[in-house]
């Protein structure tokens, strides 16, 4: 005689189902779509899936790290770094809300992640129970889509559909949210992909007519610029990008987001764009007379005041998402399309083509960015140590072959101006939130995605202490990422702010920090603290040679200011080179 | 310029598409002059019909990023010259207005208006068309004493020739060439 188990078992068997717990098929689920790493946090709801990773931790690596914000990061820095979608668990409540910097930070940098959140049994719902928040309601606005499932027959088609919207069109975050009985009920489990949602449609039919303009206006353009956005990293577009530029020699501008979708030492590269970019792409956007926008959305950071932004040009504006189009700047041509479809199509139309004395203006600009900031910031003989300096040395040291991961503020940008990126994707940032608190735990997903890269993390000595419970999970896994704090001792770019617009009072901003190299001690990271210009060589090598994780507290110019700058309501135009009191 | 704009929203029947509406209206500080929400003509489809005021560049961004919600599948955007469109307003009169003759009815005859019911008490007037006809209506029966005054939200029906059920089939077979076109090239 068969048991009831067994007969439901043989019978789902025959039908080519099996008779799971829906804990089980959420985790069939993800493997199901290839994923092999989750970030997460366990507690009270979301128990049952945890007990059933036991039983698939040959298949799912689960990285607990110390804080859900933290997972959240850390999951976005390895979607970037590899591609793949990001996956993120946390459980009810606390654990849900802990995860919202982390999921609007994905949003708004359009990155592919699933949050699966627990949710209390369903019978509890809406009942302010234990740990019960509405996290629906709470992530809707940071959320691409989200779900919540009561019974746990809806997985599989949930979990689908959550890939399907995560990773197509404008990619980003989704959140599903998942009662505690539908975890532990059975289902009978099958899984078939998502393709389609006849709401929802990622795929939009080139233009070609649009296409043949664009052609046609870029082969007619006499100083013309390509502005390439992050848009380009997610289409996988860079070897379009280039090939167009090289054919039509084109200069490229790239946005935060979009550094290391071309390559930094190119001849073509005309730098980063916005408030602490490049003299010259900043500057000269307002000479182009053609602007190719690329995977960008005319961020405020990048365009300045708009009333002063690229009068003289005309603009092509390339973007999936058709919300971006005409929303900040109004533009003269626009192509609702993913970047690599458009570009593949583009490149075939456009005449090889060369722009001799428009490239020398961006030169003569570099030149003056160079005398005027640069060679002051990256080589300087006096004086404290300088973050420039620090960062051309590890770029300089690691052949710009390193996945550089940045905090946020003068560190991120500093980061951003001097590291020479030569790998697509090669940098982990938070761009449309500027999220303090983002560097350490990105950094551990980051080298989790890219275990035979240097994974190496700027960081401030202010946002350092946002996260730095993540130094926790840097022991428990061993992951041998390299930590540089540029130690201020002030939240150095508000600092900057209230010098530069507040008559130097530095409300709040100096800060008494605690011995990082003990801190970093007590979690068996070795570490060094740097304060003199001879020893950052040795030191930086020293940080590059270790097997394991490493930690440099590197003491900068406290009053140290990052140039040029775009003040805000300032035109890109009136770009500052020099800042004196 | 700020004008009247109506949005035909035709959405997947979800829990909560609403409010996901809501928060983009909200975070641009607009107004919704006037909300229906009911099952459309195609089973399965949600029509909302939004009256908005504001300018024509900020309803073209909301529209489309209304549009890009996940179960939103279309936004239509009309000024009201391309709409057929009413509302329906309720009022409950006290019939003691009765005595002053039949000044009432004739109000009722002349706003090409309805009564629905009588009751000892009170008698409860209908009247469809537009707000400004129903606002002129309740001005002429305010004197007689307006216990109670509803409307509805507007409902409209578009002057355009493509209708939501095409775009949708249109939609379902370009889906179906792609997947036979991807199946024929397995
Ligand atoms: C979570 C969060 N809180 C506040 C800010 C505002 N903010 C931007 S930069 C900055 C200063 C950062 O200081 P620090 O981490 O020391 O880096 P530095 O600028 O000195 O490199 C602050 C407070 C922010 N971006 N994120």
């Amino acid at each position: 005689m068969m048991t009831d188990k067994e007969v439901e078992e043989t019978t789902a068997k025959v039908n080519g189902f099996e008779n799971i717990t829906g804990a089980e098929a959420i985790l069939k689920c993800l493997i199901e779509e290839g994923v092999d790493t989750i970030f997460g946090y366990p507690g009270g709801a979301i128990m049952p899936v945890y007990d059933k990773l036991m039983d698939y931790d040959h298949k799912l690596r689960h990285i607990l790290t110390r804080h859900e914000q933290g997972a959240a990061h850390a999951a976005q820095a390895y979607a970037m770094v590899t591609g793949k979608p990001g996956i993120c668990f946390a459980t009810s409540g606390p654990g849900a809300t802990n995860l919202i910097t982390g999921i609007a930070n994905a949003y708004l940098d359009s990155i592919p992640m699933i949050f699966i959140t627990a949710q209390v049994v369903s019978g509890l719902i809406g009942t302010d129970a234990f740990q019960e928040t509405d996290i629906l309601g709470v992530s809707m606005p940071v959320t691409k889509w989200n779900w919540q499932i009561k019974k746990s027959q809806d997985i599989p088609e949930i979990i689908a559909k959550a890939f399907y919207i995560a990773t197509t069109g404008r990619p980003g975050p989704v959140l599903i949210d998942i009662a505690k009985d539908a975890q532990q009920e059975k289902l009978q489990f099958k899984y078939k992909k998502c393709n389609y949602l006849r709401s929802y449609n990622p795929h939009v039919p080139l233009n070609t007519k649009a296409i043949e303009s664009a052609a046609i206006m870029i082969n007619h353009a006499e100083k013309p610029m390509i502005l390439a956005g992050h848009g380009i990293l997610l289409s996988r577009a860079e070897n379009e990008l280039l090939q167009l530029a090289e054919k039509t020699g084109i200069p490229v501008a790239v946005t935060l987001l979009g550094l290391s979708a071309f390559p930094s030492g190119h001849r073509l590269y005309a730098g980063y764009l916005g408030m602490h970019g490049n003299y010259a792409p900043n500057l000269l956007t307002n000479e182009a007379d053609l602007l190719i926008a690329i995977g960008m959305r005319f961020d405020d950071r990048v365009t300045g005041n708009l009333k002063k932004y690229a009068k003289k040009a005309r603009i092509i504006h390339i973007e999936i998402d058709q919300a971006e189009i005409n929303k900040n700047v109004l533009v003269d041509l626009e192509i609702h399309s993913d970047a690599k479809e458009a570009l593949l199509n583009l490149i075939p139309l456009v005449k090889p083509n060369s722009y001799e004395s428009w490239i020398r203006e961006f030169r003569i600009c570099d030149k003056i960015e160079y005398d005027r900031v640069v060679k002051e910031e990256t080589k300087p003989e006096t004086g404290k140590i300088r973050m420039g300096e620090v960062v051309k040395l590890v770029s300089d040291m690691t052949n710009g072959d390193a996945v550089i991961v940045t905090d946020v503020g003068q560190n991120q940008m500093t980061a951003a101006r001097y590291y020479r990126f030569t790998q697509p994707n090669s940098l982990v940032t938070s761009g449309g939130m500027g999220t303090m608190g983002f560097g350490l735990p990105a950094s551990v997903g980051a080298k989790i995605g890219k275990p035979d890269k240097q994974v190496i993390t700027f960081i401030g000595d202010g946002g350092f202490q946002m996260t730095i419970q993540e130094l926790g999970t840097i022991l428990h896994y061993h992951i041998p990422v390299k930590i540089i704090i540029l130690n201020n001792g002030f939240l150095g770019m508000v600092r900057q702010w209230q010098e530069m617009f507040f008559k130097k009072r530095y409300a709040s901003t100096e800060l008494v920090n605690p011995d990082f190299i003990a801190i970093a001690g007590g979690y068996k990271i070795p570490a060094k603290k740097v304060t003199e210009r001879g020893e950052l060589k040795a030191a930086i090598a020293g940080l590059l040679a270790e097997e394991g994780a490493y930690l440099l507290d590197i003491d900068i110019d406290k009053e140290g200011n990052v140039l040029p700058m775009i003040e805000p309501g300032a035109s890109v135009s009136d770009i500052t080179l020099n800042y004196k009191g | 310029m700020r004008q009247e704009f109506t949005l035909s929203i035709f959405s997947e029947n979800h829990i909560g598409i609403l409010n996901e509406i809501t928060i983009i209206l909200t975070r641009r500080q607009i107004n919704i002059e006037s909300i229906t929400a009911s099952e459309s003509a195609v089973k399965g489809v949600h029509l909302l019909t939004l009256v908005v005021k504001t300018t024509p560049d900020m309803v073209r961004k909301i529209a489309r990023q209304i549009e890009k919600l996940i179960e939103v599948l279309k936004v239509f955007v009309h000024t009201s010259d391309q709409i057929i469109y009413q509302e329906i307003a309720l009022f409950k009169v006290s019939t003691k207005s009765m005595m002053s003759g039949n000044i009432l009815e004739t109000i009722v005859k002349d706003f090409n208006a309805r009564i629905l019911v009588v009751s000892p008490e009170y008698m409860v007037v209908e009247k469809t068309g537009h707000k400004s006809e129903i606002n002129e209506l309740l001005v002429h029966l305010e004197p007689f004493g307006v216990l109670q005054f509803a409307r509805s939200g507007r409902v409209a029906i578009t002057k355009q020739v493509k209708e939501l059920n095409v775009y949708l089939k249109e939609l379902d077979e370009a889906h179906r060439n792609k997947a036979e076109t991807i199946e024929t090239l397995k």
